[in-house]
């Protein structure tokens, strides 16, 4: 079967970054956290391939490890928002219309009125600076995403006589959930994951670029950038490099994602065999 | 008038129409009969111009003398609507749900240039009265949704005539109503045809609709015209054996052995079911809808028991309930001595004793599970997956006829009648005393529906099993069912054994259910049969 070059692209990129945090943990070409101020601002060469920036650390190996914070975050975000928004979707569904269905969804709405930046930052603020304050305060706005897209995929396939096949069959509304329900808007679910994924490394890169994310000696691309902000007129090389790796990641999941949502889609699978 | 010569059309390389010749007459109503997938309506979407991506045809459509398959884009479009109309089956999606149907109709005219906006205001009030709906009962500012099935497919028909055609097309106009709102509409286009001069082409899956209607039928078969006469001489000749053979389908009497005794299994006493309505008043009393008024009857042993009625009387609902789906409001069902309880407070024991098969067999079947998880899904139902599972998915598919390896497959790779064979399989795997067929042979094509009654009379000869047939075809309930009930607005209306009821019906609803069913003459059948 033919893939769509959008996903050969998306999947490429996305490949790339987690080839590189794989990498990262075994070997990199400098030790990020030893500084060497003789060797700083050093434009490429063969030996710093990217150069170095205001300390003398290696660009490259910066970006590596930087990677490994932006993706670990938004993974574990995303994971948090599927593990507690999924269930409670499917729990709405099953109970459509009645008070449970209404209280999880007015949560929801509660959660989506306030601006996710603004809470991550009081999160930050109540318990300070770090990369597990970042994670949660990115995870739990994940959280009403994913009730929304796991419970509006549900309702319509609620109506379907193979729902009320099963549920002649005797079985409960949690089995159904999970046998049918669960599969059949896995779809819908993994394509939704794709895009928070994205938005979680933009969230992250912005919490460290405000010095809420990760914290020093830790590298990540957020901070990178505000370090770089100061000398972007007489070396901009410091603020294109990390900025390039946000663009590119979150592009690359970007286009994963409408990848996957095209190649998932059994009506647009049928018209491409 | 319009004449199609030697029409080949293939889509992507396959061949979908090989040379259709046919000639359609002034005011003439043409029928085109045939099965789903037949090629009837590419052959109407192909004098439309209106062909799906990839198409190719060639041959003559020649309306007037003008090929239309030569025109340009731009001269297409101008001669839709203007010389061509047409109607479609689904008038649920066929109107623009934003639009007043006002609107909708004065707009044919506008992009024709016709009239003004406010001319063409007045026009389309003319054309919805003409079709049945005058302002002053169905206003011009009505949107789809405010209008009932019937009322919605005159509103096309309004907007297929505005600017008087000289043909129209209706591909299966009637299929998505019920009997009775069915002739009130064949009806009106017959009277179109007569007092306007225009041409019809009639694509129906229905015999019985062409007989009443046509001048003229063409029966359609993989895409080639098999016979096309005059309609009466079609039907008392039927020189091609396909012709006969859909004709004697759509007629069709299964072999049935009375197997039904005395003893009651299954009794419905006074069963009340609500629904409450939306737009609730923060204090006052919530409305409230009465799908299933004080409805009783019984089901015995082995029969099969009919129950007739259009789409909204609550047939459905009945049905969800007796299977334990949905509460009552009121009264009770018993099976077999113990009360049926809706939801988990139902006895597995007593779910056991009573299936369902349902229309769509698309819908019925989860995509992603293999035919024999499927078919295997009721005995969650057993305290414990049977010693003997595979044996028993091999039993119930032998049962219904179908190839015992078809278990490793996936349900998109079976057609519409294997998957209602697959469905009766499901259904059957616990070997219940009470299986409910709701709609169960409606979305079939005639030789398939024909088929699967064949099964389902031998399979309650062999298994001992009551049906509960629910439909609103009252072809099929005759041949199946032991007795019939009545069904209208939540209420049972007649009940008695089939042959009374077909015979002698006593409630003025039956006797218009039957009125409207459209049926081919008694003579013609005859002279067939003899």
């Amino acid at each position: 079967m033919k893939l769509p070059l959008q996903l050969w692209i998306g999947f490429g990129l996305f490949a790339f970054f987690v080839l590189a945090v794989l990498l990262s943990f075994f070997w990199t070409p400098f030790d990020v956290t030893v500084l060497d101020i003789s060797e700083k601002l050093l434009p490429p060469s063969s030996r710093h391939l990217l150069g170095t920036d205001h300390f003398g650390r290696d660009m490259l190996s910066m970006l590596m490890v930087g990677a490994r914070t932006s993706i670990a975050v938004a993974i574990i975000a995303v994971g948090i928002g599927v593990a507690a928004g999924v269930p409670l979707g499917l729990l709405a569904a099953a109970n459509r219309g009645s008070l449970l269905d209404e209280i999880i969804m007015r949560g929801n709405d509660l959660v989506f009125a306030f601006p996710s930046l603004v809470i991550a930052i009081l999160i930050t603020a109540v318990f300070g600076p770090s990369a597990v304050n970042a994670i949660l305060a990115i995870g739990i706005f994940n959280i009403p995403v994913f009730a929304r897209v796991t419970r509006g995929a549900a309702l319509s396939l609620w109506t379907l006589d193979y729902i009320m096949a099963a549920r002649v069959a005797g079985k409960r509304a949690l089995r159904i959930s999970l046998e049918h329900i669960l599969p059949n808007i896995a779809n819908v679910l993994i394509v939704q994951g794709t895009i928070q994924f994205s938005l979680g490394i933009l969230a992250e890169a912005g919490l460290s670029y405000v010095g809420l994310g990760a914290q020093p000696p830790t590298p990540s691309w957020g901070r990178m950038l505000a370090d770089a902000q100061t000398m972007i007129y007489t070396t901009p090389r410091l603020a294109i490099l990390p900025g390039l790796a946000i663009v590119l990641a979150v592009l690359g999941l970007n286009l994963m994602g409408d990848g996957l949502r095209d190649f998932l889609d059994p009506r647009l699978r049928r018209a491409r065999q | 008038m319009i004449e199609i010569h030697d029409l080949t059309l293939d889509i992507h390389g396959t061949g979908i129409l090989h040379d259709v010749s046919l000639t359609i007459g002034a005011a003439e109503v043409f029928g085109l009969v045939g099965e789903s997938g037949s090629g009837k309506s590419m052959t109407a979407l192909a004098m439309m111009r209106l062909l799906p991506e990839g198409a190719r045809a060639s041959g003559q459509i020649l309306l007037n003398d003008t090929n239309l398959l030569a025109l340009s884009e731009a001269e297409m479009c101008d001669l839709r609507g203007r010389e061509i109309g047409m109607i479609f089956q689904e008038p649920m999606t066929a109107l623009n749900p934003v639009r007043t149907i006002g609107d909708q109709v004065a707009e044919t005219l506008l992009v024709h240039g016709r009239a003004s906006r406010k001319e063409a205001l007045v026009i389309a009030a003319e054309k919805l009265a003409r079709v049945g709906l005058p302002p002053e009962d169905v206003p011009l500012d009505r949107y789809p949704h405010e209008l009932s099935g019937g009322q919605r497919q005159r509103v096309s028909i309004a907007l297929a005539i505005a600017l008087r055609p000289r043909l129209l097309i209706a591909d299966e106009p009637t299929t998505a109503l019920d009997v009775t709102t069915q002739a009130q509409i064949l009806a009106l286009l017959k009277g179109l045809v007569a007092e306007e001069g225009m041409s019809l082409l009639l694509i129906t899956h229905d015999l019985a609709v062409v007989a009443g209607m046509a001048d003229h039928v063409a029966v359609m078969q993989n895409g080639k015209i098999v016979e096309q006469a005059p309609t009466e001489q079609l039907f008392t000749q039927m020189k091609q054996p396909y012709t006969r053979q859909l004709f004697e389908a759509s007629h069709h009497q299964p072999d049935r052995r009375v197997t039904a005794r005395s003893e009651p299994l299954l009794s419905v006493e006074n069963a009340q079911r609500n629904y409450r309505l939306p737009g609730i008043s923060l204090f006052g009393k919530t409305p409230v809808f009465q799908a299933v008024k004080d409805v009783s009857f019984t089901i015995c042993k082995g029969e099969s028991l009919g129950l007739v009625g259009e789409s909204g009387c609550g047939k459905s609902t009945l049905s969800r309930a007796i299977l334990g789906l949905e509460p009552l409001q009121g009264g009770r069902i018993v099976m077999d001595g113990k009360e049926v309880q809706a939801g988990v407070h139902m006895p597995a024991e007593l779910r056991r004793k009573m299936q369902v098969v349902f229309q769509d067999p698309y819908g019925s079947f989860d995509p992603r599970w293999k035919v024999s998880d499927l078919i295997g899904e009721p005995f969650h139902l057993l305290e414990a997956p049977p010693q003997n599972r595979e044996e028993r998915i091999c039993e119930a598919l032998e049962n219904v006829g179908m190839p015992i390896d078809c278990g490793d497959r996936y349900i998109h790779e079976f057609s519409g009648g294997q998957r209602q064979r697959i469905a009766i399989a499901r259904a059957l795997v616990l070997h219940p005393e009470l299986v409910i067929l709701d709609e169960a042979v409606s979305a079939l094509d005639v030789s398939i529906r024909a088929q699967i009654l064949d099964l389902l009379a031998d399979l309650q000869a062999r298994l001992d099993l009551a049906y509960l047939f629910i439909s609103h075809d009252l072809n099929v309930v005759k041949a199946i069912t032991d007795r019939v009930l009545v069904m209208k607005a939540g209420e049972i209306v007649e009940a008695g054994t089939t042959q009374q009821v077909f015979d002698a019906p006593q409630h003025p609803y039956t006797r218009t259910l039957l009125k409207a069913a459209p049926q081919i003459p008694r003579a013609w059948r005859k002279e067939h049969h003899a």
